[in-house]
């Protein structure tokens, strides 16, 4: 079985995000960058798959500019046989990657579809619901665990109040939680290695796909900071505080 | 109204700037490097700091990291796939010394000396035979390797040994010790430098297996600095060696020096990564610690202090990154080597030490890491020459003039 999976370029999770002086994004001009931490879980679940005999063939998917032939080399240094860069400058919508990877799956065929339940930047969570209903298959969403069964997987999402438990007919569209795993790092040999494996560049033009945005960004603003607490002498002053001053009770 | 048009590098706007990262070091790295340094520093965070404040507090060493290292990778990375290396260039080598170091001297200590100090010159002087008996398995880190030159009576000076090699039907037999040798209370494989009689008194390197008639090798206890690695002894009393023993492609003191270039170019980036440590939690304490109402950061002492070590730092890395693409091809002098040793290593004991000031009482507890960084450093200032030997080869160098004796 071949596994397509998706990962995705955006800030570094640990460097603090700044917001452009003119309200138009997020500054990521000289910052690090890295791989969606949601995708390292899914390119890990895929290898391990791979590790236990039940898939032959992994793809690591990516849509972004020059630069993310870098993450697809993690990718494939961290185990993934090949990549496909679809290549565009411009940001695509959740709507866009859907329909991108739709094609995709198309020409390439996977038995199963595995990306990160949401990326960090946009924390959209929409990309993989929108591809499972494209494709019209069948979807697991921040999957906590995952047992494949022949034409069968068996995922565990956690709700609240509890696990829910799902049989899913293959194929279809996975996307991970947070504990699902922990993905390897690349180890310096299979860096090297990586080198050597085969990466596909298509200009997003040439899917044939609408990915034109739906939305108009009006603007991008930090968080108000928070405001310093009060202390207060008694119960009788927090209520009347709650009460007047809050009024939340 | 009409602007005539104005060339990018002369628009009045300049480029953004970010504070870790001043001049965009990054930058200047290949996607491979960004990589090996990303893998570095994961591994160095998950499994190396996690366990170093116990392991410098009760003098541990855990030779399972030897192993662990040698699975990422990060053992003799330089030496060629063939040998179980990877043949990754000096740059690369250098940035995972900045990672290991991020969290303890002593943790880049063991794999500087592994790779540089044994698997080098095993690979560079090293037969065949010898080259394939040892370098897999020390890239693994199944055996772990140790290097004896320094003795009690020759540190700075090297020539002044006693450690002879006389010679024996079918080999060598050894006789002296050696002191302050990283990793040879638990190392598998010795490289010995003694002078031989059979080659008319010059140095020369031999490979020593652990449990070899005679040989030992004693820990020294009690080390106030690098107390996560362990530094022992190497005993020879009369270790009698087979002819394959001996590293048949050198002699003299070169033999030596050129490892040691090699480590000594590793420390260059090593340090700079202790330093950053000490430079980001003194920053980090400066903007949490409050007293008279602001941030210790919001004071002009604290601040200038800072700068000083952004500056140092930035200077410093860039240095070894320079002196890294030369050695990738094949340009590099010791003398390069030794102006970024000794600075690198000069500037960051004293940036430890300031961030330990900066730190006020909360700098004294392991909690707060600087002093470890701190003590590790005058060791790292001292071994592999110390400051002021490397200011004597500097010296030489632009005088023409020895003053060592």
């Amino acid at each position: 079985m071949k596994i397509l999976v998706t990962c995705k370029r955006v800030l570094d999770p640990y460097v603090k995000a700044r917001v452009k002086a003119d309200g138009t994004g997020v500054n990521l001009d000289n910052v690090k960058m890295a791989m969606n931490p949601f995708d390292e879980i899914a390119i890990e679940e895929a290898i391990r798959m791979r590790e236990a005999g039940k898939a032959d063939e992994i793809v690591a998917v990516s849509i972004g500019a020059a630069k993310t032939e870098e993450t697809l080399r993690t990718a494939l240094a961290m185990g993934a046989d090949r990549a496909v860069h679809v290549v565009t400058e411009d940001d695509i919508e959740p709507l866009g990657v859907a329909k991108v990877l739709k094609s995709l799956v198309e020409s390439e065929q996977p038995g199963l579809v595995i990306m990160g339940k949401q990326a960090i930047d946009g924390d959209s969570n929409q990309a993989g619901q929108m591809l499972a209903a494209l494709l019209g298959w069948a979807q697991g969403t921040n999957v906590s665990n995952v047992e494949l069964d022949g034409d069968t997987a068996n995922i565990t999402r956690e709700i609240d109040g509890g696990l829910e438990r799902l049989a899913l007919k293959m194929p279809c569209v996975l996307t991970s939680d947070l504990r699902l795993n922990e993905p390897r790092y690349a180890s310096l040999p299979n860096i090297m290695k990586a080198k050597k494996k085969p990466m596909d560049k298509k200009p997003i033009d040439e899917l044939g796909v609408d990915t034109a945005p739906r939305q108009t960004l009006v603007s991008v603003s930090e968080p108000p900071p928070r405001a310093a607490g009060v202390k207060v002498a008694s119960v009788d002053e927090l209520v009347d505080k709650l009460k007047n001053e809050a009024q939340v009770i | 109204m009409d602007r005539p048009e104005i060339k990018p590098k002369d628009a009045p706007d300049l480029s953004s700037f970010n504070w870790e990262d001043p001049l965009r070091l990054d930058d200047q790295l290949t996607e491979e490097e960004r990589m090996i340094r990303d893998s570095a520093h994961a591994y160095a965070q998950e499994k190396l700091q996690t366990r170093v404040i116990d392991a410098y507090r009760e003098e541990r060493v855990d030779p399972e990291v030897f192993r662990e290292m040698g699975e990422v990778g990060l053992l003799g990375s330089t030496i060629p796939e063939k040998y179980g290396g990877i043949g990754a260039g000096y740059v690369a080598y250098g940035v995972v010394a900045r990672e290991i170091e991020r969290v303890d001297s002593g943790y880049r200590s063991m794999m500087s000396v592994q790779s540089s100090l044994v698997m080098y010159p095993i690979y560079a002087y090293g037969s065949e035979a010898q080259r394939e008996k040892y370098l897999p398995k020390l890239a693994s880190g199944e055996w772990i390797g140790c290097f004896g030159l320094t003795e009690p009576d020759a540190g700075s000076d090297p020539g002044s040994m006693k450690t002879r090699a006389e010679r024996i039907d079918g080999g060598y037999r050894l006789t002296g010790s050696k002191m302050w040798i990283s990793n040879s209370p638990i190392a598998d494989v010795f490289v010995v430098w003694a002078k031989s009689d059979e080659h008319g008194g010059k140095i020369r390197g031999f490979v020593l297996d652990k449990g070899m008639a005679g040989l030992s090798a004693p820990k020294i206890g009690g080390k106030l600095s690098l107390r996560a690695s362990v530094t022992g002894e190497i005993v020879l009393d009369k270790v009698e060696v087979p002819e394959e023993a001996l590293l048949p492609n050198v002699s003299g003191l070169k033999g030596p020096f050129g490892c040691l270039n090699r480590a000594r170019y590793g420390i260059a980036w090593g340090v700079m990564g202790s330093a950053e440590t000490c430079w980001h939690a003194a920053r980090q304490y400066g903007l949490d610690r409050k007293q008279f109402g602001r941030p210790l950061a919001n004071t002009q002492l604290f601040q200038k202090k800072l700068a000083d070590m952004q500056t140092e730092i930035t200077l410093g890395l860039q240095a070894a990154l320079q002196v890294g693409r030369l050695m990738d091809c094949a340009e590099a002098a010791p003398e390069m080597i030794s102006l970024i040793k000794r600075n690198n290593c000069g500037k960051a004991l004293d940036i430890a030490r300031v961030a330990r000031d900066m730190h006020g009482g909360n700098g004294i507890s392991e909690e707060f890491q600087v002093i470890r960084h701190m003590m590790n450093l005058e060791t790292v200032n001292t071994y592999e020459g110390t400051h002021d030997v490397h200011a004597l080869i500097l010296g030489r160098a632009q005088t023409g003039l020895q003053a060592f004796f």
